[in-house]
């Protein structure tokens, strides 16, 4: 099978790639190993966030992608037409609130750095924030409105990205495992499954925390581990939480290096009319098993926020990997050691609301056109990342 | 009650059961002791309580606690398991409409 392009993983940022790349003409394969959208795009809470990164590289790719959405959302249901499921996309916003005296302080200051790089942000009072979410716990010390924040049902965003992808001439080959890789001197030119040899002039590797492997499997080094969140899932119930509500200790979890347990609050509704309740962080490998004290740590930390989920029925929980890069910074774009692979992940939690336009950045840089965002601070080449990989710097 | 085992030859429990009531949308149903209130509910015939958000009707699924088909009030408690729920004498079972608005 030949191909201009082959995408190994068909999560949501494989997915947005394959779509951008095939938009431009090119011929594009997507491979994975399972089915589409089964492993860490499966398991989040769709989240498109802007409130929890700190002025820098990431946070201006999360606005330029809060800006992105709506557009995107907008032209896939136009696209696959009223027969598709619908994304869910919900400009909500959220309401990030510190529950404690020392927390307060740094949450204020951090909403004020993020408002000098642009993003929209409103200190709250108490009465404020309990008139968005009448039923958060009075006793909140600090509460800062993000209106930029949104949510997505990332299973459907996915698949509708991949059906649009289809319609762009994209073909999905589930269940293929890439097992090798295909080199004409040091250039890479394709990959080989157990039944396929796929020649491609440009291999992608998006396969989320899987990508360090997979990038292992093709002769590369790439530094992406996985890092292991859980979250509860409710009864159905008339709508409570209106926003997307967490507490000011996610961002320092999100931001942590350690690889032990880490929980942070982080409470949204679902148009399904549960609530599901993050979150926690905690570098196990891709250890799987179920693990009742971070259960646990997260429920006791919602009712901080929400006392009223004390008598809510938990119906389900679920887990997954999150593909943790040791600088924090999403990887897009060519590894300068192997001519023709390139590389699309590294989004720890973020992938969700970052895979459109990751797949943008990508492409732009694949087929040589302007990218909308500076691609230097996310190339696999640069300086934070060199220190963790296998022979130094490029 | 011909779907439920005869006590005398159950290996695991070879007592004669006491019997027990519960009560399901205000309807007086008999039962007998050591039956989830799944159990009670078959053994009379009924097969299907919950409506979905889609207009379907769903009874016992997986019966072990896994799948969420089978779940009604019980006591004022919303969502409970049947299959797993042990019937106590007396239980006010309510069963979920999930095509009206959620409590």
């Amino acid at each position: 099978m030949n191909a201009d392009v082959v995408v190994i993983g068909a999560g949501i940022v494989g997915a947005a790639c394959a779509r951008a790349l095939a938009r431009t003409g090119l011929r594009v394969v997507v491979v994975d190993r399972g089915a589409p959208a089964s492993a860490t795009s499966a398991r989040g809470e769709g989240n498109l966030l802007v409130s929890d990164k700190a002025p820098g590289p990431e946070l201006d790719l999360a606005m330029l992608a809060a800006r992105h959405w709506p557009g995107l959302a907008a032209s896939l249901a136009d696209e696959l037409g009223p027969g598709f499921p619908d994304i869910e996309y919900d400009p909500k916003g959220g309401v990030v609130v510190a529950t404690t005296e020392e927390g307060a302080e740094p949450l204020r200051a951090f909403a004020d750095g993020q408002a000098a790089a642009g993003v929209e942000v409103a200190h709250l009072t108490a009465r404020e924030a309990l008139s968005l979410e009448p039923h958060l716990n009075p006793a909140i010390t600090a509460a800062v409105h993000y209106p930029q924040d949104a949510q997505l049902q990332p299973v459907v965003a996915t698949e509708a990205l991949l059906a649009s992808a289809r319609r762009a001439g994209v073909t999905v080959l589930p269940h293929q495992e890439v097992v090798g890789v295909v080199r004409e001197g040091d250039r890479i030119t394709g990959v080989r499954t157990a039944t396929e040899t796929i020649s491609a002039p440009s291999v992608v590797v998006a396969a989320g925390p899987w990508s360090g492997t997979v990038a292992g499997v093709l002769g590369a080094d790439l530094p992406v581990r996985p890092r292991r969140g859980m979250v509860l899932v409710t009864a159905r119930m008339a709508q409570r939480v209106f926003h997307k509500v967490y507490d000011g200790d996610y961002f320092g979890a999100t931001q942590s290096a350690d690889a032990d347990l880490q929980t942070s609050s982080v409470v949204e509704s679902t148009p399904g009319g549960t609530v599901l309740i993050g979150s926690s962080r905690q570098q196990i490998g891709f250890d799987d098993r179920l693990r009742v004290h971070v259960l646990a740590e997260i429920a006791k930390r919602a009712l901080r926020l929400f006392p009223f989920l004390a008598g809510t029925p938990v119906i389900r929980a679920y887990g997954g990997f999150r593909p943790y890069v040791p600088d924090h910074l999403p990887v897009v774009g060519p590894d300068p050691r192997h001519p023709g692979l390139w590389y699309a992940t590294g989004h720890e939690g973020a992938g969700i609301g970052l895979a459109g336009v990751t797949g943008d950045l990508l492409c732009a840089q694949l087929t040589g056109t302007a990218p909308a965002i500076d691609p230097a601070p996310f190339q696999p080449s640069r300086p934070s990342l060199a220190a963790h990989l296998t022979g130094g710097a490029a | 009650m011909s779907a439920i085992v005869p006590w005398e030859t159950d290996p695991i429990r070879p007592d004669e059961p006491k019997p027990l009531h519960i009560t399901v949308d205000g309807t007086r149903i008999e039962g007998l002791q050591g039956q989830s209130i799944a159990g009670v509910l078959l053994a009379h015939g009924t097969t299907e309580w919950r409506t979905t958000t889609a207009g379907r009707r769903r009874g016992v699924f997986c019966g072990i606690g896994v799948c969420f088909d089978c779940i009604a009030a019980v006591n004022g408690e919303s969502d409970v398991r049947l299959c797993l729920r042990r019937a106590n004498d007396g239980d006010t079972v309510t069963t979920q409409d999930d095509t009206k608005e959620a409590p």
